[in-house]
């Protein structure tokens, strides 16, 4: 663990923004008890996965731009998403040509960039939480997080040191749930039928909690979820990790 | 045979969704494949370091690979072997054709190659009085069927044994309606005894390549049923269709890539027949075919070299992009529209039929990262479907709806005060809608999204008011 | 222009181009020195363990193997074979000096023809020109002595292996054979075969025989 407190910018997420800011807090907590101090740049709208996604890299690169402006100074920052953590770290430094000022910034960002359960874990030795949230819980790898930025045995390792929390794996835990951004509105019947699958797994572990890294995801599983009328509730494990569990879960009101 | 259909991709899907057959199927099926290569995998230490050492070889090929297919050409000639060079699958047609017709040839037996598909030779053989058989069991079947493959290396995977067995007695008016072939086993012998008349009376033998060797002249094949052998030690001419990016340098080379061929493709350490054909019959040779031709096919290989597509020319054809890849498994090969599904069937098919025939593959992706996770050649799958979306969007294919929706959204994201406002409206506007309730059935605009699930609603003010709020 | 010409042509214009000198020549030193790239573990190690790994391996695939001593035993060995499997006490081979030396009166009743495999023979036997212990690997090579018919025309497929020629690795069998035919030359066919024919084309469960021979049998010879 550093020895000074570390200046912390909150990468927040333009998802986590718009739908659900108790993440945003959770994962504020969750530095902040780890000693960090925590700002939230003004500046920053969204990583710019959707333009890059769709092929129209200037305005990816753009917004790229703008994140890398909007963090500069910042000892590290954190994102509550592998997704788009993986986005600054893997792809940022893409767009631009080695040797350039704008790569060598890149560079610099995606070093100083971490997922909140990697950069606990990892960066502020963090071995465990204190918290408490009831549940028996599965844990779904969203695909970026784990394939992009090798998370793992982050989550789960903070998870287990929940008081409260018991951990089932489903089957398949490191297979797509469906959402993919775009992808789940473009073609929302093959998202559907992986979506499919993956809740039989979530369903087979008899766990009344979802819990996963990336609010995307989260939304795509809880939609059908509660659209089956399923009890399972569905959590961002920033929230668990927080020990937040007056916060109604993702999809339901109460 | 099915013509191409790429463009008609979403009602392929619509098709294949609703099909139960081909959902039993695939989901039987897709999980052994996996748990096959996960154990092969496991069981090798050296697997990774040998998938690195594979990608070398192969990108050293086609940093030479013209200096390598003239060399490969002239080890061919020295052993006596014939090589035929096709730009077009119609030249490719016509060679093949030529060769047939010089040994007056009734009949040819086929390994499985997935380049015969490419230039859809089945079709051309029978328009010219020339009957072609596949032997391998899968392609037998489809043929049968008068379908496509559905998978590269399993090509009747989509179908289920009753649908064998109906085909079966369907063409096999010799079979005994009281026989019982109820059973897998059962199946196969029948395939067996049927395909051994074949393979003895054929004229030509026709298979494929799985590796072209530079330093001998050698073709290689592999495969678990003998089939290939069969094909092409039994009739007197011996056809190997192949594409040029099969080269590798040396014996050694090619062992390397067959170290993780097998394993990723069926989870075996080898495959049960690895066979290197290196010319026709030699003096004093007892048996094996007199002739001996290559067809060295391009048909549009060389546009993908020097640009950022090239890393697919890494491709052996595996498979293992495919049964790890969860909207092949939702949708099976044939919805894909033309030879190569899966993936890999994403990135080489808008490079052969063109993008603008092809659009919907390289975007029916989530960008999982799957296939390149276990691409044996480190091919990078998902950042090659980018690049097609980036030739999709360079050129204005995609739907003016999708294009003004992402500029629009754009436009805001690249103005943070802006941005700031329409998500705090957008936020406060659908909150509203769903109080009590904490998602919502309908929104406007978003079908894509409600039409299989709920919209969880946003909980009400932005973070970045929430956060002023607070923390002022 | 030809077909041959346009690609190579192409081929020519797309990729980055260093001098043509020195690609031709890292082609050349490639193709000369065919240097042997990793080789796993696995097989490596003394005859023994070479012997056991093989056997490992064969029996994983479906084949079978036996391990003898003396090589005079092997009429023997494939009469019982035969016996045992209810088969005919009848096996073709081809011209290969070492088979053809074998006291094949000591196999009883076994009547053993020589030539190419036709449709009606039920067994084979070869002398196989290595194995490969890494992957239970037989390799053959094709010409008079073992016609490449014989390994997958009959059901029953009898290979006699010298210990001598029981490689760790595939290389090793690429080494003996550049030292038999010469640098950059081979046999019209070189088989390597693990195990009988099999298929999985059906539901993705595997069935054995498909095409090919329905048994394998390793005689080894220490």
């Amino acid at each position: 663990m550093p020895e000074t407190s570390p200046r912390v910018g909150l990468f927040v997420t333009c998802l986590v923004d718009m739908f659900r800011p108790s993440i945003g807090f959770a994962t504020v907590k969750l530095l902040e008890d780890a000693g960090c101090t925590v700002e939230v740049p003004e500046l920053q709208t969204c990583c710019g996965q959707p333009a890059y996604n769709s092929g129209d890299q200037a305005d990816a690169r753009a917004l790229a731009l703008n994140v890398i402006e909007a963090f500069k100074g910042f000892d590290y920052v954190v994102v509550p998403s592998g997704s788009c953590g993986g986005m600054i770290v893997k792809h940022y430094p893409e767009f631009f040509e080695p040797g350039s000022t704008e790569h060598d910034e890149a560079l610099d960002l995606a070093r100083r960039t971490h997922e909140i359960t990697s950069f606990l874990t990892r960066v502020m030795k963090v071995e465990k939480v204190e918290a408490q949230f009831p549940a028996r819980a599965t844990y779904h790898d969203s695909c970026s997080g784990l394939r992009e930025l090798g998370i793992r045995n982050e989550p789960r390792k903070l998870l287990a040191s929940v008081e409260g929390v018991s951990l089932r794996e489903m089957t398949d835990a490191e297979v797509c749930c469906g959402f993919g951004g775009t992808f789940c509105v473009k073609y929302p019947g093959i998202s559907d039928k992986m979506l499919e699958k993956k809740l039989r797994h979530i369903e087979a572990t008899g766990a009344d909690t979802l819990i996963a890294g990336d609010l995307g995801c989260l939304m795509n599983m809880a939609g059908k979820l509660k659209r089956q009328g399923s009890a399972i509730k569905v959590r961002h494990v920033a929230e668990v990790l927080a020990g937040d569990y007056e916060t109604p879960p993702i999809a339901e009101a109460e | 045979m099915t013509e191409m259909s790429t463009t008609a991709f979403k009602d392929n899907v619509t098709r294949a969704l609703a099909d139960d057959k081909l959902q039993f199927a695939m989901t039987e099926t897709g999980p052994r494949f996996i748990a096959k290569r996960t154990k092969a995998r496991e069981a090798l230490p050296e697997f990774d370091q040998l998938r690195d050492q594979a990608r070398d070889i192969k990108d050293h090929v086609l940093d030479h690979l013209d200096i390598y297919l003239e060399t490969y050409e002239a080890k061919v000639k020295e052993a006596g072997g014939h090589v035929h060079w096709a730009e077009t699958p119609d030249e490719a047609r016509a060679a093949v054709l030529e060769i047939c017709r010089k040994a007056n040839a009734k009949m040819v037996t086929k390994g499985k190659s997935m380049i015969s598909e490419e230039i859809d030779l089945n079709k051309h053989l029978e328009e010219n009085g020339i009957t072609p058989v596949e032997t391998d069991l899968g392609e037998y079947i489809i043929q049968l069927r008068n379908e496509r493959p559905s998978h590269i290396i399993a090509p009747a995977v989509h179908l289920t044994r009753d649908q064998v067995e109906a085909d079966f007695r369907r063409v096999h008016t010799h079979l005994d309606p009281k026989r019982d072939l109820t059973e897998i086993p059962a199946l196969v012998e029948e395939a067996r005894a049927v395909l051994r008349q074949k393979y003895l009376n054929a004229d030509v033998g026709i298979t494929g390549a799985n590796f072209l060797i530079a330093e001998t002249g050698t073709s290689i094949i592999v495969t678990n049923e003998g089939n290939g052998d069969l094909t092409q030690s039994l009739p007197k001419v011996h056809i190997v269709l192949a594409s040029i990016e099969k080269l590798v340098p040396t014996l050694e080379d090619a062992t390397t890539i067959l170290r993780v061929l097998a394993r990723s493709a069926t989870g075996q350490d080898f495959s049960n027949y690895t066979t290197f054909s290196t010319g026709g019959r030699r003096p004093g040779d007892p048996d094996g075919p007199v002739e001996y031709h290559v067809i060295l096919l391009d048909n549009g290989r060389t546009s993908v070299l020097g640009t950022e597509f090239q890393d697919m020319l890494r491709c052996i054809r595996c498979g293992a992009c495919l049964n790890h890849c969860p909207v092949y498994n939702a949708v099976g090969g044939h919805a894909y529209g033309w030879v190569y599904p899966g993936p890999i069937g994403s990135v080489v098919t808008p490079a052969l039929v063109g993008i603008e025939n092809a659009r919907h593959l390289p975007n029916a992706s989530t960008f999982c990262g799957r296939c390149e996770e276990v691409c044996p050649m480190r091919i990078p799958i998902p950042k090659m479907l980018r690049h097609w979306r980036e030739k999709e969007f360079e050129r204005h294919l995609q739907p003016t709806s999708q294009r003004w929706g992402l500029g629009l959204w754009a436009f805001m994201a690249k103005r943070p005060r802006l941005y700031r406002k329409a998500t705090a409206i957008a936020a406060r506007v659908l909150s509203n809608q769903a109080v009590g309730k904490g998602r919502l059935k309908k929104v406007p605009l978003a079908s894509g999204w409600t039409a299989f699930r709920d919209l969880p609603a946003p909980q009400g003010k932005t973070f970045h008011q929430l956060w002023k709020e607070r923390r002022p | 222009m030809s077909a041959r010409e346009m690609i190579l042509g192409r081929v020519r214009a797309r990729i980055p181009r260093g001098p043509e000198g020195a690609r031709r020549e890292a082609v050349e030193r490639r193709l000369a020195e065919h240097p042997r790239n990793l080789i796993p573990q696995r097989g490596q190690g003394d005859i023994e363990h070479r012997i056991r790994v093989f056997t490992e391996m064969m029996l994983a695939v479906g084949g079978t193997v036996e391990v003898i001593d003396d090589i005079n035993e092997v009429p023997h060995h494939v009469a019982v074979y035969l016996r045992d499997g209810n088969l005919p006490a009848r096996v073709r081979r081809g011209a290969d000096p070492l088979l053809a030396r074998l006291p094949w009166h000591r196999g009883g009743t076994l009547e053993v023809v020589e030539g190419p495999a036709v449709d009606e023979d039920r067994a084979s036997v070869t002398h196989a020109f290595a194995g490969i212990a890494e992957s239970g690997t037989i390799v053959q090579i094709s010409g008079a002595d073992n016609p490449t018919t014989l390994n997958f025309l009959p059901e029953a497929h009898i290979v006699v292996l010298e210990s001598a020629a029981l490689f760790a690795s595939y290389e090793e069998a690429w080494t003996k054979l550049r030292s038999l035919m010469g640098e950059g030359i081979m046999p019209r066919t070189v088989n390597m075969i693990s195990g009988p024919s099999r298929t999985a084309d059906i539901e993705q469960t595997i069935v054995r025989p498909a095409h090919g021979p329905k048994n394998m049998h390793v005689i080894i010879v220490r």
